[in-house]
């Protein structure tokens, strides 16, 4: 009896092939994480939605339909969505701008996160004159009012979209950064780091090995929020005139100019101020669904 | 045993206090001051010392994990003491060291293969599948079942997270291992498992251990030599049994007075030192344990007592035995 308990647990305890690849590992682990799930299901609706829309949705975003009776329009068969104030679809516009929106918060806030942890792991590992000069270069970045940098930049390096990619990225690296070599400041204090110089290993195999990935938790968390506010952040430099040029659309835009209409049509606010939220929240469960699915010492 | 494979000569670390507006040092935590010991190819040399006493320290400056601030390290008659890290790579497979605390010497995000088989990694030792087939040998030589290689730090206990932190001090196949006291975070019943084992290991792969502890019935145990320190100095170094039965230095009279002897009829003094061990900042002038010695004399005071031969391979530092 005592034998056949004995064997049921230990086949209970054997774990099915797929769990030893770290990547398996972690898809495993996200797959059960109710809340991850959710998030993975709204942000692949959402690329569907933005790639796969068009495919099926065949009009021109920048068709205008002349004349007044084109603008404003209640959605209809022709026009799910209706048409804005040029008497252009909204729908065609919102497949067009979220693929813009959508690539500049991802792009923007992943390698903002990658520049800042590297320049948190250097500065914090290293210590000494390079961890001054670094922090004291994050804190000048800091205080740097963003916009008017921003207006001049623009005109230096023209608009569009891998401009304000490259703007989000150069201000939005630094709380990363501060982050980063605070984890690592007391991280490279544990016996593992000490262990690993113990063997011969290098400066870069330490800082790879053993303090990014236990760091990643909180970056994880720090980039799905960065996704977001780089979508809003993008909405507000394309408002000023410096972002995503009309008649290109993005989310953000589209946003923006609808203020004006907020009484005539709220709907035009309604259509990507949803896409933006659900698309913000949506890569936020994930996150913390995969915050938790990499961190091995909690039981999913 | 006739080689010396390791050897100190007034070894010093010094941690430096920084303070004031422009963080000069103001002071300087004497953890290691002028230290003499050596190591013979093959033995164990027990470091016994009560917390603070500097032993930790001592390892670790012994293996350049800290840079020390003075004094000279000899390996195999090599001075390595200036060496820098990539001239002490190579050396690195021949010194490992197994640490104190099961939970943090371990990555927490690293399987448990991919922790032992590190060391291969870095000194790019074989092929993927030759260093596999190393990491499950050496498993199944610590103890631990080869298919946990997968496994995370912290599915396993306190006795076989040790064992991981052996594997992978041993899979480089050291000369000189230092335990720096590798059994006091565990339980009793798993500290003799792990105790066997290091002796095992020794015989069987030609280990030369340095073993850190404060638990004088495992030095014991352990030892061929025993070096006492107190207060960042070695007081006292002889064999083992010449040390336990004839005690010369007063500290490691009253260290020894408080090991319990399991026989209810042996009436025994105990010497039952007075106070704190000094900070290592300020230590005392001249004998640094005047201050707790039962046989402090004012020339204790004034100097720092020489290194004196009492016996063959048994040197203490104490002027009860240079007035003589």
């Amino acid at each position: 009896m005592a034998e056949k308990a004995l064997e049921a647990k230990k086949k209970g305890q054997q774990k099915t092939s797929d769990e030893y690849s770290y990547i398996g590992m972690v898809t495993h682990r996200l797959k059960r994480h109710k809340l991850a799930m959710a998030g993975v299901i709204m942000l692949v609706l959402m690329l569907v939605f933005v790639f796969v829309g068009p495919l099926v949705w065949r009009l021109d975003p920048n068709e205008q339909i002349e004349g007044l009776e084109g603008m404003f329009l209640t959605p209809s068969r022709e026009h799910p969505m209706g048409t804005d104030d040029y008497g252009r679809d909204v729908l065609a516009r919102m497949f067009y701008g979220g693929r813009i929106s959508l690539s500049i918060g991802f792009i923007s806030a992943v390698s903002s996160t990658l520049i800042g942890a590297f320049v948190g792991l250097v500065a914090g590992y290293y210590g000494g004159w390079i961890d001054n000069l670094l922090m004291r270069f994050t804190d000048a970045m800091l205080s740097i009012p963003t916009f008017p940098l921003l207006i001049a930049l623009a005109s230096v390096m023209g608009k569009g979209v891998t401009q304000i990619i490259m703007v989000i990225v150069v201000f939005g690296w630094m709380s990363d950064a501060r982050l980063v070599r605070g984890m690592v400041l007391s991280l490279k204090e544990q016996e593992y780091v000490e262990a690993a110089r113990a063997i011969g290993a290098s400066a870069g195999r330490i800082m790879w090995r053993h303090l990014f990935p236990n760091t990643l938790a909180v970056l994880i968390v720090s980039t799905t929020i960065g996704i977001g506010s780089a979508i809003i952040y993008e909405a507000s430099i394309s408002f000023l005139g410096f972002g995503v040029q009309a008649p290109v659309a993005s989310w953000g835009n589209m946003l923006q100019n609808a203020q004006q209409f907020i009484w005539t049509a709220p709907r035009l606010i309604v259509y990507p101020g949803m896409a933006i939220f659900l698309t913000v929240l949506g890569f936020n469960f994930f996150g913390d669904g995969l915050r938790d699915a990499i961190d091995p010492k909690l039981k999913l | 045993m006739a080689t010396k494979l390791v050897e100190v000569q007034k070894l010093k670390k010094w941690f430096p206090i920084k303070g004031g507006i422009f963080s000069t040092v103001v002071a300087s935590v004497k953890a290691v001051d002028e230290v003499d010991f050596f190591i013979y190819q093959g033995e164990t040399l027990g470091l016994v010392g009560e917390s603070g006493s500097g032993k930790t320290t001592a390892g670790r400056t012994l293996l350049k994990l800290l840079q020390p601030t003075g004094g000279k390290i000899q390996y195999k008659g090599a001075d390595i003491t200036d060496y820098s890290p990539t001239q002490m790579r190579p050396l690195r497979r021949n010194m490992q060291i197994m640490f104190q605390d099961p939970y943090g010497s371990l990555n927490p995000r690293m399987p448990v293969g991919d922790i032992i088989q590190e060391p291969l990694d870095v000194h790019v030792i074989g092929t993927r599948k030759e260093r596999h087939d190393a990491v499950t040998t050496m498993m199944e030589t610590v103890g631990l079942r080869p298919e946990y290689e997968k496994r995370y730090p912290h599915e396993f206990s306190g006795g076989q997270r040790q064992r991981i932190g052996l594997a992978r001090a041993l899979i480089l196949n050291p000369e000189l291992l230092v335990l720096d006291e590798p059994i006091s975070a565990l339980d009793v019943s798993i500290q003799s498992q792990i105790i066997n084992l290091l002796q095992e290991l020794q015989q069987r792969l030609n280990l030369t251990y340095l073993f850190i502890a404060h638990d004088l019935a495992v030095v014991r145990h352990m030892s061929d030599r025993v070096a006492v320190m107190y207060l960042g100095k070695v007081v006292e170094t002889a064999e083992n049994d010449e040390l336990f039965d004839h005690p010369l230095h007063p500290y490691t009279q009253a260290l020894l007075s408080a090991v319990p002897v399991p026989d209810p009829d042996v009436k025994r003094e105990r010497i039952i030192l007075q106070g704190d061990i000094p900070s290592p900042v300020n230590p005392p002038s001249g004998c640094h344990f005047r201050t707790r010695c039962p046989y402090a004399m004012p020339i204790c005071k004034e100097q720092e007592p020489a290194v004196v031969e009492a016996a063959p391979g048994h040197t203490v530092s104490c002027h009860l035995l240079t007035k003589k």
